[in-house]
């Protein structure tokens, strides 16, 4: 048995990943990454569009600060994030954007003078003033009061995750590569590393560690057309569900973005209808709109992905083999811009659909994009219920974005929470021994062993190309954007049939080494279970929030479903998950709930809402100097590691 | 797209070092073309429906993280974005990419090798101060032009065309390719990184680096980012000379 000890273990090569395993280097830790690839080739390298932080450089981003992030942030979310956590996160976003300046990154800046933008698809002229010509500039995005998106082209995500590797390396931390964590090592409600299978020679080794580190992305591929790259299968999600200890928060929030081409769901950035982009129909008309007067194209994800759903239904769409789907219109932005600053957007509509969108509209349509689901954590990154487990990045449910997730705030929330979760996975480090009897991780990798060479010894069973095909299809048709409980309560049911069809798998190519096939056989039945908690999650949720839009609970009820969905599968002999709920406290609420200002307003809202709103006023009437660092003091004191505490410095203003 | 449905053939380079005795073999594999399909969605469907054991690499399927290079009809390219309709023969022949360790099949380890020349040019910036720079304080200031300029050279994917494409590499073991320069014109540009050009030299100023290369420039036609080799390399080199 071949056995590997870390101080910081850290499942997953990408953004988030990255930078834990930094901070545990620098803070003095042995650290090991484990990835499927490469980790420049994680999925952290495909956002495009940028990076929220509230710089406030650019003309269009002044005013901006913490507390508007904050506000964007905690709407987006429907009030389903926790705002202790979205608190931490705005006020360290400047910090992180500017670690990674010193890094590498070549954020895209602000010239002086004039320049030519559109918006509302007019042609607008806008003056940089000179003295913010040199510093991070930034674009419009989706949900946001201020032009907050900090870029690079719309390369973004490559250019961080390459500085971030980079740094990786500049440390000599170790990326144990092609290496897929199958199991976790835990006894006693302690996590000590995890079971991993190496994906050229098929040898099961374990890895102990003081503090294991779940950042494996998101679950996307649950769904069979989705803008994730096709590792984006929540594998770390799921041996964490697998502990039958850990918890999983908001399974049944999923984010549909609104412009993934069609047929084959590869996104186009946001920054397209940040820029100017316009959504077009069949008719060439500008439809949103008429749908969302005040902020058209620029509304969240979720409200543009539905009303474009809606406006397909009233047969809008333009019909094609692939089905209905409508028109990004980026002509508008003239050929200069297009190849700056939408170049990569350009060349997969070369690529993949052989139209210029200098001259063409590009065919899209709400797809896949997100899981807001994952790993439930406290504020430090650990969870809950198991100590020594900890996530980061699109696979926690940290829990910033609650039931929606604005764009630019993912590849944020990596650095930041790998930023943050990083010192306490430091401290836990500091704090802890490595104290475990081998004959526990004997127990475990034995464990696994048993089931792959059960796997390759059955002769006849089902193909996990097939069952996982048939999850993808389930999940598309019955748990996507609009959601029924008729259809969640079919999708519950089919899915359990398949998960008891994936306790028979039999392999076609019976080898042990570097196996395709095998690996499927591996994850298909991890992924149908997770499916069951996002289908089954959404089944139960009965109102609306954010992403998760129900047709038959049109209202967001605050009064009864103010709470985050936890998941747990306590053994494998079960048909379906265990959900519970943990209420959020709108009393300790910076910010209760309100409306977000998209179509009618039709909260049910909890009784605490009003309370909470005049306990506010009354605060702020007894301390009428507070400035707004104060003010955030007696609203919402959070914890956040001492070295991240000071005052960020914005142009104009200083540090006020 | 055309709605004629053809037959295509692929002919693919079948090893796999793991089976004591496996000699490497062509195999041909037909399947129904779709229309729009990629060789993603093709490889896909040969391992789905007719050997589920073939191996090859993609991630992100969208031409981005640069996992899935390979020899396509003797050309090195990106198989994720490359469509079948671009070949009227309907035959493709797949192999996996030279100047690489083979994993299997169509897969090879470009991770190691990319880890290497990373190390090997300090692919970072050298401050000793940038680990100390305030946090809260406006990051330093860089001229918006060369940011977008830095950004040209740092589209590389990785992808390993340019090495497998470069007749130097196939002399010199040791050579370190046009990725490897780019990533050094990368930093060279980049005004945060304060090496010297005698530091620089100390990297690539011989025939393993930037005196090796016999302009061939198979990277330049083989990139699929478009990155501009033959200038950077030009670049490096008289930037080198000039060093005594």
């Amino acid at each position: 048995m071949k056995v590997i000890y870390t101080d910081s273990l850290v499942i997953g090569g990408g953004l988030a990943g990255l930078r834990i395993a930094i901070a545990s280097r620098q803070r003095g830790y042995d650290t090991i990454v484990l990835s499927l690839m490469p980790a420049k080739r994680s999925h952290s390298a495909a956002a495009q569009g940028g990076m929220q932080a509230s710089l406030g450089a650019s003309i269009k981003g002044e005013g901006d600060n913490e507390e508007v992030h904050f506000e964007d942030t905690v709407k987006g979310s429907d009030w389903g994030c926790d705002q202790d956590v979205a608190r931490m996160f705005v006020n360290t976003a400047p910090k992180a954007i500017r670690q990674l300046t010193a890094w590498g990154v070549p954020w895209s800046r602000v010239k002086k003078g004039d320049r030519q933008v559109v918006i509302n698809g007019k042609k607008v002229t806008i003056t940089e003033k000179n003295e913010a010509h040199g510093l991070i500039t930034s674009r419009d995005f989706g949900g946001t009061k201020k032009w907050r998106t900090c870029f690079t082209s719309d390369g973004t995500g490559h250019t961080m995750l390459y500085a971030m590797d980079n740094k990786a390396i500049e440390l000599g931390i170790p990326v144990h590569e092609r290496k897929e964590a199958i199991a976790l090592i835990h006894e006693d409600g302690v996590c000590h590393g995890a079971v991993v299978r190496d994906l050229v020679t098929g040898e099961l080794i374990a890895y102990v560690a003081k503090a294991t580190t779940i950042a494996t992305g998101g679950y996307g591929r649950l769904y069979a057309v989705s803008t994730n790259a096709v590792i984006s299968e929540g594998m770390g999600t799921a041996i964490a569900l697998e502990t039958g200890v850990a918890t999983l928060g908001n399974m049944e929030a999923v984010q549909f973005h609104p412009t993934a081409i069609v047929p084959v769901g590869i996104l186009t950035t946001e920054g397209c209808r940040g820029d100017g982009g316009l959504l077009l129909d069949k008719d060439g008309y500008r439809f949103m709109p008429d749908y969302e007067p005040d902020k058209k194209e620029l509304a969240s994800r979720d409200v543009v992905s539905r009303r474009m759903t809606e406006h397909i239904r009233k047969g809008k769409g333009v019909s094609s083999r692939y089905g209905d789907h409508l028109w990004l219109d980026i002509t508008l932005l003239g050929k200069e811009h297009i190849n700056k600053n939408l170049r990569e957007v350009k060349e997969i509509c070369e690529y993949f659909l052989g139209i210029d969108p200098v001259k063409e509209y590009i065919p899209v349509r709400p797809t896949q994009h997100y899981s807001m689901g994952g790993v439930r954590t406290k504020a430090t990154g650990e969870s809950p219920n198991l100590k020594g487990l900890f996530s980061a990045g699109e696979a926690a449910c940290w829990d910033m974005h609650g039931f929606n997730r604005l764009g630019g705030n993912s590849v944020a929330e990596t650095v930041v929470a790998g930023m943050i979760v990083g010192e306490y996975v430091a401290d836990h480090c500091a704090e802890n021994d490595l104290n475990i009897d081998t004959k526990l991780i004997e127990k475990f990798v034995r464990r696994e062993e048993n089931k792959i060479i059960k796997l390759l010894n059955r002769d006849v069973g089902e193909n996990p190309f097939e069952l996982r095909k048939e999850m993808q299809d389930i999940m598309m048709d019955k748990v996507g954007i609009f959601r029924n409980g008729a259809d969640l309560a079919k999708a519950v049911e089919e899915l359990k049939v398949l998960n008891q069809r994936a306790k028979n798998i039999a392999l076609r190519n019976r080898i042990s080494t570097s196996n395709p096939e095998l690996v499927e056989a591996i994850r298909v039945p991890k992924m149908i279970r997770l499916a069951q908690c996002v289908a089954y999650g959404a089944m139960l949720r009965t109102e609306s929030r954010g992403a998760h839009a129900r047709e038959d609970f049109p209202e967001r009820n605050d009064k009864e479903w103010l709470k985050r969905t936890l998941t747990t599968w306590s053994s494998e002999d079960n048909d379906l998950p265990e959900v519970s709920y943990e209420p959020l406290d709108i009393m300790r609420m910076e910010m209760p709930p309100g409306s977000r200002g998209y179509g009618v307003d039709n909260t049910v809202h909890h009784p605490d809402t009003e309370k909470r709103v005049a306990e506010i006023e009354e605060i702020k009437t007894a301390h009428p100097d507070a400035d707004r660092f104060e003010m955030q003091e007696l609203l919402n004191p959070i914890e956040i590691p001492e070295k991240f505490k000071g005052k960020n410095e914005r142009i104009g203003r200083g540090f006020k | 797209m055309s709605d004629q449905e053809r037959t295509l053939k692929f002919h693919i380079l079948r090893y796999n070092p793991q089976i004591k005795g496996d000699t490497p073999t062509m195999k041909t594999y037909e399947i129904k073309e779709a229309p729009g399909m990629t060789i993603f969605i093709a490889l896909n469907e040969i391992r789905e429906k007719h050997d589920p054991s073939i191996q090859f690499d993609f991630i992100c399927r969208a031409g981005i993280c640069g996992s899935c290079a390979m020899v396509i009809n003797g050309q090195p390219d990106l198989a994720c974005r490359t469509l079948t309709s671009k070949f009227p023969e309907g035959e493709i022949k797949l192999l996996p990419l030279p100047g690489f360790e083979l994993i299997g099949d169509l897969s090879v380890n470009t991770g190691k090798f990319m880890r290497q020349m990373s190390e090997r040019v300090e692919s970072w910036i050298h401050d000793k101060y940038a680990e100390n720079v305030d946090l809260c304080k406006l990051e330093e200031r860089m001229d918006p032009d060369t940011a977008d300029e830095i950004y040209e050279l740092e589209r590389c994917v990785e992808c390993g065309c340019c090495v497998s494409a470069c007749a130097t590499k196939r002399m010199r073991e040791g050579f370190l390719s046009a990725v490897g320069f780019m990533r050094l014109a990368r930093y060279a540009l980049d005004p945060r990184d304060k090496r010297s050009d005698e530091e620089f030299y100390e990297i690539m100023g011989d025939d393993d680096g930037v005196f090796g290369c016999m302009t061939l420039l198979g990277c330049q036609d083989y990139c699929p980012k478009d990155l501009p080799h033959q200038t950077q390399i030009a670049y490096l080199r008289r930037k080198m000379a000039m060093i005594n």
